[in-house]
This record gives C-alpha cells, sequence and structure tokens, in this order.
C-alpha cells in the first residue's frame, strides 16, 4: 500500500516536472466546448435507411460483398478491404441490402461514391461477435497472452482506421510500427479545435476502455513508453484517465514504472496535431515530409483506442462513433453515438434545430472542417463534429485586399513554413516552387488564414495547390504510360513489318531457286539429247480449261433433281419462271428498287 | 629559360593528358533535348500537332522545325513548360473550339460495334481490345483521349465522353480571390487626405 502511494506520488511529481516544450506559432481561440460538454453521451435513433459509403478511410475503398436482397446482421461485413491499405465496412444495423449505388457523401467536392444502402428492420440485432477477451476480464495477463498479429487481425478485421481525421487504417499503421521497433506511443487526446467534445465526452463516460485499448496498442507496436497528451481545458478528463491509470496500476503485482502518462499541455491551437503534439511532450521535431515513426514514435488518437478496446473485447466491429452536434444553431448541442451510415439530416432533427437561425453546416470543426454541400449525406468514420451555426457566429471573411508582407502567418505556422511565398507561388501556379517551400508539410490548420489581416484565404490557396500537384503527378505517370505503350506498339509494327519483309524475301528466294533448278534439268534433258521439250504456255492453258471442264461435268452429274425432267415437270417450272419474272418487273417499275427482287 | 618553356609544355600535356582521359571515363550522360521535351508532352499520340505522335514532334521542336504552341492536349501548362525548358517565349496556345472540355475518353456503343477491328488499328496505344468479329471495348484507363479511333469507325460507335471525376481525382478549385479594390481605394484616399491635411502651410 505505502509502495503504491509514493509510486503515486512519485507520478505526480513526475507529470509535474514532465518538461514541455512549445511549438513553433500556433493560436489562443476561443473554445466554445461548454455547449456540447454538459450531457451525457445520447445515442441516435436507427434511421429507417442506412447509407454506408465503401470509401470510408484512406487507400483502395473495400470491394462490396453483399447483394441486392441480401439480409444483414448488425456488424456482418459488407465490403472487405482491398488490398494492404484499405479497411472494411460493417452494417451499422440489422436489415435488408436495398441497393449498392453512387450516392452523395460527405465530401467538400460534393461529389459521389459508391455506397450500401440497407433498409433497417428495426431489432438492430448483432451478429455473432467473437471476442478475443472476455468483456469482464480487465486483467493484465489476458493481455499480456495475446498474440501481436492476433490483435493486429482482429483490429484490421474491424475495420478500424484513424479518427483523429487521417483515416488511415490502424492495423496498416500499427504493422509499420512493429517493424520499424517504436519506442514511445503518443496517444493524442488533445482535441484542440473549437466546439469539438467527442473525444473529452469519450474520455469521461469510458475511461476503463480507453485505458485498454492503448495497452493493447501499445502491446502490439511494442513501445516501452506511452505518453496521453491532452489540452489543460479538459481537466475533468484529465482527472478520470488520471484516476482510471492508477486504479489499473493497483492490479499489477510490478510497480516498476508508470505504464501510461496523461500530460497537460497548454491550450493553444493546434496541439492536436500529431507533430506539434510530439513537440510538446518530447521536445523531438518530425522531420520534414517524414512520418512520427522516423523518429521512432506513433501517434494514435484516443477514440481509435476505444474502437481497438472494443474490437478485442467485445469483438465488435466499427460501426458507430460519437458526433459532437454543436452551433448556435442547435437546440440541443450534445455528443451522441451515432450508426455509421445515419443520414446528417436524422442526426441534426433529433438534435433539433432552430431552422430560422441556420447559417452554415460544418462538419468538422470552424477551423479545417468544411461547409457539407448537402445535408442528406451519411455520417461516416470521419465525421467528429456537426456544427450548424447562427449567423454572426462564424465570421464570413471579408473580400481579401492585398498581401502587405507583415510575416504573420510566418509567426503563426505551426510548421514554421513561410505562407506568404506559398501563396505567391501557389497564385502564379509556379508549382514546383511551393513544393521547394515544402508545401506537403502544410496541415491544413488554417492559422495563417486566421491571422491575415488582408483575409487572404491562404489555407484555401495551399489545398488548391497540393490537389494540383497530386493531378500534375497523375498526369506524367499517364503520360509515361501512354508512351511506353506507344513505343511497344512501334515496336510491335516494325517487328511485323520485318516479319513480313522477310517472309516475301524467302519466297522469293524459294522462287528463284526453282526456276533455277527448273532450268538446270531443261538444260540437263538438253544435254542429254533428248527432244522432249517443256510444255508451250498455250498447251498449258488448254491443259487448265480441260481440267475445268471435266471438273464441271463431275459436278453437273451431281445434280439429280434438275436433271431428266418429265414434260410435265418442265412445264410447271417455265411457268413459274415466267410468273416470277413478271412479277419481278412489276415491282421494279414499282418501287425502282432492284432489291427487292425475291 | 629554355628549360623553363619545356617544363611549360610537359605540364601542360600531363594535364592534357588527365582532362582528356577523365572526359571520356567520367563522360556524364545528359538526356538529349529530345527526351526532355519529349517527357514535358502529354503523350495523348494524338497528332493533332501535324506531327505523328509526341516523339516526331519533340524531334521537331528540338531541331527547330515547330512552334511549341501545337500541342492542344497539353493547354497552357505545356507551351508554359516548354517555353522555360527551351528558353524561349510563350507562344498562345492553337486553340481548339472543344479544347475546353476537359479530359475525354472514347467508349464503344457495344450493340453497335460490328467487330471490324479499324479502330485497334487506330489506337496509338493498344488501348482497345477485340478481334475481328468480336465486339471491341476501350481500356478507359489507358485511354489518351486522342479521338484517332473515332473517323474510322465506320458505324460511328465510338464516342468521346469526359472522364469521370472521382473523389480521388477531385481538385481543390482556385480560391475565390475577390481583392477588395474599393476599399483599398478609401484607404489610400484617407491617407492622401491626411498627408494632405499635414503638408498644409
Amino acid at each position: 500500500m505505502s509502495q503504491s502511494l509514493s509510486q503515486t506520488v512519485s507520478n505526480t511529481i513526475k507529470d509535474s516536472l514532465h518538461q514541455l516544450r512549445s511549438f513553433h506559432g500556433g493560436i489562443k481561440l476561443k473554445g466554445k466546448k461548454s455547449l456540447s460538454v454538459q450531457h451525457p453521451i445520447t445515442s441516435s435513433e436507427i434511421p429507417k435507411e442506412i447509407v454506408l459509403p465503401l470509401s470510408q478511410h484512406i487507400g483502395v475503398p473495400a470491394e462490396p460483398v453483399v447483394k441486392v436482397g441480401d439480409k444483414v446482421l448488425k456488424g456482418q461485413l459488407l465490403g472487405h478491404a482491398e488490398g494492404p491499405v484499405s479497411a472494411p465496412v460493417h452494417a451499422s444495423s440489422s436489415g435488408t441490402v436495398t441497393a449498392i449505388e453512387e450516392r452523395l457523401v460527405p465530401h467538400p467536392s460534393g461529389l459521389s461514391a459508391l455506397c450500401v444502402i440497407i433498409e433497417t428492420d428495426g431489432y438492430d440485432q448483432w451478429q455473432a461477435c467473437t471476442p478475443l477477451i472476455g468483456d469482464h476480464d480487465h486483467s493484465h495477463q489476458s493481455i499480456e497472452t495475446l498474440g501481436i498479429e492476433q490483435i493486429t487481425q482482429q483490429i484490421a478485421n474491424a475495420g478500424i482506421v484513424g479518427l483523429g481525421g487521417a483515416l488511415y487504417p490502424s492495423a496498416a499503421k500499427l504493422q509499420t510500427a512493429e517493424k520499424m521497433k517504436t519506442g514511445t506511443l503518443i496517444i493524442n487526446a488533445a482535441e484542440c479545435e473549437p466546439y469539438i467534445t467527442c473525444d473529452d465526452a469519450l474520455m469521461r463516460s469510458r475511461p476503463e476502455e480507453i485505458i485498454l485499448g492503448i495497452l493493447l496498442i501499445k502491446k502490439v507496436v511494442g513501445a516501452k513508453k506511452c505518453l496521453i497528451g491532452i489540452e489543460d481545458n479538459k481537466p475533468e478528463a484529465y482527472e478520470t484517465l488520471q484516476k482510471t491509470i492508477r486504479g489499473y496500476e493497483r492490479t499489477l503485482s510490478s510497480h516498476s514504472e508508470a505504464i501510461i502518462e496523461v500530460i497537460q499541455v497548454p491550450t493553444i491551437y493546434p496541439a492536436g496535431g500529431e507533430k506539434q503534439l510530439i513537440q510538446m511532450l518530447t521536445g523531438k521535431e518530425v522531420p520534414t515530409q517524414g512520418l512520427p515513426m522516423d523518429i521512432g514514435m506513433i501517434c494514435h488518437n484516443i477514440t481509435t483506442a476505444a474502437a481497438v478496446y472494443q474490437a478485442v473485447y467485445r469483438g465488435e466491429p466499427l460501426v458507430s462513433r460519437i458526433v459532437t452536434v454543436t452551433g448556435g444553431a442547435v437546440k440541443e448541442p450534445q455528443n451522441m453515438e451515432v450508426a455509421l451510415g445515419t443520414t446528417i439530416r436524422d442526426v441534426l432533427n433529433q438534435a433539433g434545430l432552430y431552422e430560422d437561425k441556420i447559417d452554415k453546416i460544418i462538419m468538422g470543426g470552424p477551423m479545417m472542417g468544411f461547409a457539407l454541400p448537402a445535408i442528406d449525406t451519411p455520417v461516416t468514420k470521419a465525421t467528429n463534429c456537426l456544427l450548424v451555426s447562427e449567423p454572426g457566429e462564424l465570421a464570413t471573411p471579408p473580400p481579401a485586399m492585398p498581401c502587405i508582407r507583415c510575416g504573420r502567418c510566418a509567426d503563426s505556422c505551426p510548421m514554421s513554413l513561410l505562407p506568404q511565398q506559398m501563396y505567391w507561388y501557389a497564385k502564379a501556379r509556379d508549382l514546383e516552387k511551393a513544393q521547394d517551400y515544402n508545401i506537403f508539410d502544410c496541415i491544413e490548420c488554417g492559422c495563417c488564414s486566421y491571422v491575415c489581416p488582408s483575409n487572404i484565404p491562404l489555407v484555401q490557396y495551399f489545398r488548391y495547390a497540393k490537389t494540383e500537384i497530386w493531378d500534375d503527378e497523375r498526369e506524367r505517370n499517364k503520360a509515361n504510360i501512354a508512351r511506353e505503350r506507344h513505343e511497344f506498339r512501334q515496336e510491335r509494327l516494325e517487328k511485323a513489318r520485318l516479319a513480313k519483309a522477310e517472309a516475301a524475301r524467302l519466297r522469293k528466294e524459294k522462287l528463284a531457286k526453282k526456276k533455277a533448278e527448273d532450268k538446270k534439268k531443261a538444260e540437263q534433258n538438253a544435254a542429254s539429247g533428248e527432244t522432249k521439250t517443256p510444255p508451250s504456255q498455250s498447251d498449258l492453258i488448254k491443259e487448265a480449261i480441260a481440267r475445268s471442264k471435266a471438273k464441271k461435268a463431275q459436278q453437273q452429274t451431281h445434280r439429280k433433281n434438275t436433271e431428266n425432267l418429265t414434260e410435265a415437270q418442265q412445264k410447271q417450272i417455265n411457268s413459274v419462271n415466267q410468273r416470277r419474272r413478271e412479277r419481278n418487273k412489276l415491282s421494279q417499275t414499282e418501287s425502282n428498287d432492284g432489291d427487292e427482287q425475291d | 629559360m629554355f628549360g623553363g618553356i619545356l617544363a611549360l609544355i610537359a605540364l601542360a600535356a600531363f594535364f592534357g593528358l588527365i582532362l582528356g582521359l577523365a572526359a571520356i571515363v567520367f563522360k556524364v550522360e545528359s538526356s538529349p533535348i529530345v527526351e526532355q521535351i519529349d517527357a514535358l508532352l502529354p503523350q495523348t499520340q494524338c497528332g493533332q500537332c501535324s506531327f505523328a505522335g509526341c516523339r516526331p514532334y519533340a524531334e521537331a521542336i528540338a531541331a527547330g522545325d515547330a512552334p511549341i504552341n501545337l500541342c492542344p492536349p497539353g493547354g497552357e501548362n505545356t507551351v508554359q513548360a516548354l517555353a522555360d525548358l527551351l528558353d524561349v517565349e510563350v507562344l498562345p496556345l492553337e486553340e481548339e473550339e472543344n479544347a475546353d472540355l476537359g479530359p475525354m475518353v472514347a467508349i464503344i456503343i457495344e450493340d453497335t460495334c460490328i467487330g471490324c477491328t479499324l479502330c485497334i488499328q487506330a489506337c496509338p496505344v493498344d488501348a482497345i481490345l477485340g478481334a475481328a468479329k468480336q465486339m471491341h471495348t476501350v481500356i478507359e484507363s489507358e485511354c489518351t483521349g486522342c479521338e484517332l479511333c473515332v473517323a474510322p469507325c465506320p458505324v460511328d460507335c465510338i464516342e468521346m465522353v469526359p472522364v469521370k471525376q472521382t473523389l480521388k481525382s477531385w481538385r481543390w478549385p482556385v480560391p475565390q480571390y475577390t481583392v477588395n479594390n474599393e476599399a483599398a481605394a478609401s484607404i489610400f484616399a484617407t491617407v492622401d487626405q491626411a498627408l494632405a491635411e499635414n503638408t498644409r502651410p
């Protein structure tokens, strides 16, 4: 007991002593988080129709495995993962598959993508789940006995993707991390964007699940250290996590080291950026265009950890997520557990809207989210927040003024980039130059646009430039393939031409040889004194005619049915022919069309 | 004096030898200009430049026989890139009337196809599959949209359609950058006024 107490004390001291570094730039924003965090998590109703996009992750879309008319249960596989970087999609309620078709998806483009549509039966019946550990067995031993491969497979099968917003298939990330011998596991619980509280609510209500999920991830990547980074505007969640970890540690036999450290970080946007959080917690900087794995770290979101728990302890795939529904135009701002595929309209209706106050409907936060092009789109694995603002709540930027080179954007950039330079090049479509200024390190946090006194839509320019660069890359690849195919075709045609010429040459040679032989024979014959001359041309023709005549005669003997006719038969035939001729003449004069003769 | 001249000649010969050998041993294979031009062309092999494909056009540009603005599929970007590469002035693109339809791809209306193989012979990148008296089809991912297969078809069963946009190929639009000139003008007017007031005697 005294040991555990001293442990707790030492941990507390360690926490307070944990040297926090700060990252470059960043901005202070009004949190506006109290709106939605007052109430416990509610559950959304089962909608009549569920629309599940087959691509809710980065990578190759899932391949559908169900047919129209199939009855599916909740948690049943709808589409399996295609390739290593892909994730499966599962039914989020029981019902019947009514269509597999293109539907609008929540994306700034307003484009459609392939979706599986399920008409729910209202029973919400789970399929038989196969957990790896019993739901109530929270002992450390049971985690230790699991194989790494086993856990990764379970995570892959559950369709878990990075729920912090990256949507990268978690199993693929874990496998790479395992190979690279990652030393530190960072759990991102910062949730730095204003308005969003879904992670906060999750930490308060399900801390046990989160901690067990983290331990599972830690086991898979073989990390020695695990740090949870949480912003200091969430003291309750921090306390809850701390308490849960201490409680868990008490059940362990050895108290050598803290299993998980929870560290509060200052509330500066974007502290929840992966690279920024790592820098704050460890002081190490992720290299340009690199990944945390390059410096021996891996970062997962806290919601992902909870999903891992559900997959391993309950055998449940990822079929629902917590969505913050908030904003000035929402009657009851709240965190709602929503079945994936429920339309955003249904979710908003459930939270209630002041219809006359609706200004913008945004998916994600006010900084990095986007205005939804359509409201009848489904909630996907990416939907962390639905923000319905009232007029005046989110400032519409006034028209942009020219850049005055004040450099505030560079001061605020958390990636230490030079936004004003990248802006000039993006605007001039000098994409190579923009890349020289490391545009691909831009995390699109929007700090630069926020601080710009000229209201220049900087981050929009960077997004535009990035997609343009990708598009150019695709075009180039396509051109290279086209060139290869064209060259191959030219080569093939050339080969065919040469082969033809070669064949012609051989034929000619053969002919020449034969002629020479004939000539030789003739000469020999002449030399041997025989008077037999080669047959002349006219003789040959006569012979051929005779042959063909003989052949004709032979053929004619076969036409038995038109020969040796009686006189009556002959007469009949003649009359038929006569009639035919007359009719042909008639039709010819009528339609003047020779083709109609029969 | 004679010794000095001899020494200098010996040195010159020695270094000349070294340089000569180095030029042979460490010869840098620079990619010929034709390759570089060809790499910038879109490789549709459409012949809209009046040459029989992208490479012949590249050769013609390199020889100085053709201007750089004959490639409608490449668009302004290709002209710009070529101008940068060759250090010549950017020429306006010779516009086609349907140039702004975006990338196109050929599709064969399969009910109408009689299997004549004429389009297969016309396709510069072997993107059409089929055999005599069998229905043909276009491999969409390989089609460059050159339209060379459209004319030979005796039954007009080949159509050019725009390439379908997907979530992956979608691009952010150019931001709506509307410089507020009126606001700027009013600021300048205020500044001017203030200056005028200050300089009043």
